[in-house]
Parts: C-alpha cells; sequence; structure tokens
C-alpha cells in the first residue's frame, strides 16, 4: 500500500517539473530578462522541421481499427497476466498450466488474424 | 491525513474532469478529459487498498477504452465538434438531474457497513490465488479465453474487407 505513496509523490513532482518547465519562460518574459525580437520563421509550429502540409485533423484510415482491436484483447490478457505473474511463485505447475491455455486459446485467434493478413499493411 | 489529502485532490479533480467532458465542445479534448477521469478514479481505488482494481482501471479504462475513444473520434470525419445541440437539450438535462437526485437519495439512505479495521493485505495475491489454485475459478478463466477469441474471430469477419 506504500507503493502507492511512492507513485502519488512521483505523479506530483512530474506535474510540478512539466508546471515549471512551462510557467519558467513565462516568468523570465514578465521580468524581461528575456528580449522580444518576433520574427516570421520564430512563430513557425517547426521552426527547424519540413513544413506543414494540409490540416492536422485528418481522417485516420480504416484499417487502425484492426490493431485497436487486437489491442484491447492483449490489454485484458495483461489484466490476468498480472496478478498471475506477482503470486507464481506460489501457485506452482498447475497456473503455470492454467496461464499455458489460456494463452494458447487466444494465440489461435492471433494466428487468424496473422493468416487472414490482417497485420499486412495494404 | 495523507489519505485524506490525496483523496480529496482526486475527488476533486475526477468531477472536474468529469464536467470538462460534458462542456468542452472539442470532441478529442473531450476524450482526453474522460481519460484524466478513468485515471483519477484508479486513484481513488488505490486509496481505498483495491490495489489490483486500480491496475485494472488503468489497463481497461485508460488504457483500452481510452485509446478506442480516441480511435472511434480519428476514424470518423467531421466529428471533432461533437453534435450540435438539439431540442432534447432541456429533457436530457431534467433526465441527468433526476439521476443524480436518485444516486444521492440511495446513497444518504443505504445503511453502509463500515469496518472498522483497515484492509492491509495485498489484493492482487489474493485474487490470484482464487483463479489460479487448484480448488479455484481455473474453468471460468479458461471460457473467458474462450471468449476473448470469440471477440477477436468475429471482429475480424465482421469488417475484413471482401
Amino acid at each position: 500500500m506504500d507503493n502507492f505513496g511512492y507513485i502519488g509523490i512521483f505523479l506530483i513532482l512530474s506535474i510540478g517539473f512539466a508546471a515549471t518547465m512551462i510557467l519558467l519562460p513565462v516568468t523570465l518574459r514578465l521580468l524581461h530578462i528575456v528580449p522580444r525580437k518576433p520574427n516570421p520563421t520564430k512563430y513557425t509550429t517547426y521552426e527547424c522541421g519540413m513544413e506543414t502540409i494540409g490540416k492536422s485533423q485528418v481522417r485516420f484510415n480504416f484499417r487502425y481499427y484492426y490493431f485497436a482491436l487486437l489491442f484491447v484483447i492483449f490489454d485484458i490478457q495483461v489484466v490476468f497476466l498480472y496478478p498471475w505473474a506477482v503470486e507464481l511463485s506460489q501457485l506452482k505447475l498447475f497456473g503455470l498450466v492454467a496461464m499455458m491455455v489460456f494463452v494458447l486459446i487466444i494465440m489461435v485467434g492471433f494466428v487468424y488474424a496473422w493468416k487472414k493478413g490482417v497485420l499486412k499493411w495494404k | 491525513m495523507g489519505m485524506d489529502i490525496a483523496f480529496w485532490i482526486l475527488a476533486v479533480v475526477s468531477v472536474a474532469s468529469a464536467l470538462a467532458v460534458v462542456l468542452t465542445r472539442d470532441l478529442f479534448r473531450a476524450a482526453l478529459f474522460l481519460v484524466l477521469c478513468f485515471f483519477t478514479v484508479a486513484g481513488i481505488y488505490a486509496t481505498l487498498s483495491a490495489d489490483f482494481l486500480a491496475g485494472a482501471q488503468v489497463l481497461i479504462y485508460v488504457g483500452a477504452i481510452g485509446v478506442f475513444i480516441i480511435f472511434a473520434i480519428m476514424l470518423t470525419r467531421d466529428s471533432r465538434q461533437g453534435s450540435p445541440s438539439g431540442r432534447l437539450r432541456l429533457p436530457a438535462l431534467f433526465i441527468g438531474f433526476l439521476f443524480l437526485a436518485t444516486m444521492i437519495f440511495a446513497l444518504v439512505n443505504t445503511d453502509w457497513n463500515v469496518v472498522a479495521e483497515v484492509p492491509t493485505e495485498s489484493t492482487t495475491s489474493a485474487i490470484a490465488h482464487a483463479i489460479f489454485s487448484e480448488d479455484g475459478f481455473v474453468l471460468a478463466f479458461e471460457i473467458a479465453a474462450a471468449l476473448m477469441l470469440a471477440a477477436i474471430i468475429g471482429a475480424i469477419v465482421l469488417v475484413r474487407d471482401k
């Protein structure tokens, strides 16, 4: 239970770090430490990158759906793997075989998706 | 004391982000606020000593459902601005408040069984023993695998281009 306290402290520190990084240039600008010399290049989205083409909000290819679907299935598998992995040393062979059967059944679906060419990008 | 502070931060952030989901016009930002709401609910589970539930909440809701909602928005054309509010706005508000009143009434009038001692045991190992030990729910666990297999194959068959 104490570990969640560490996660909480870590979260607070990371939020504080991000907020500091954002507020630092703003504060220095307000204190007139940073000079203000604007030019058009400075205000482009990617100053050193390529010129952007079109809108940023485009409709994505429908084929991403398969990857999202397979991700959700394996995400649910991880929910079962997590308590199993924590207690594997006490569950002995029976727990190992039970998880093997579980993973094998889901792998049938993975192999089916593979054979049907779902994972191939056409 | 620390638990109280953590609970109040999480509660305020979760309610604020839930309101932001409803009030934000940009659909994508609303989805991101929904993910934040799921995350703070996971934190509330953690303060209630339900460590496995918190982990499952992060994996399933923040991971899978959050990704799926964002996918649904990205795959849909011109849905970023949300649907324009129609004539159902006032009835929806009324039903929402009715539901809230019912929930508050039920919460206040329920006789909650409160255990005096603090649960210290890790729930994850208890769940692991309940599922994977020899007198556990191994059959139900394997049937869940068969259900997930059916979900994979069914979804692929339904949307595969001919």
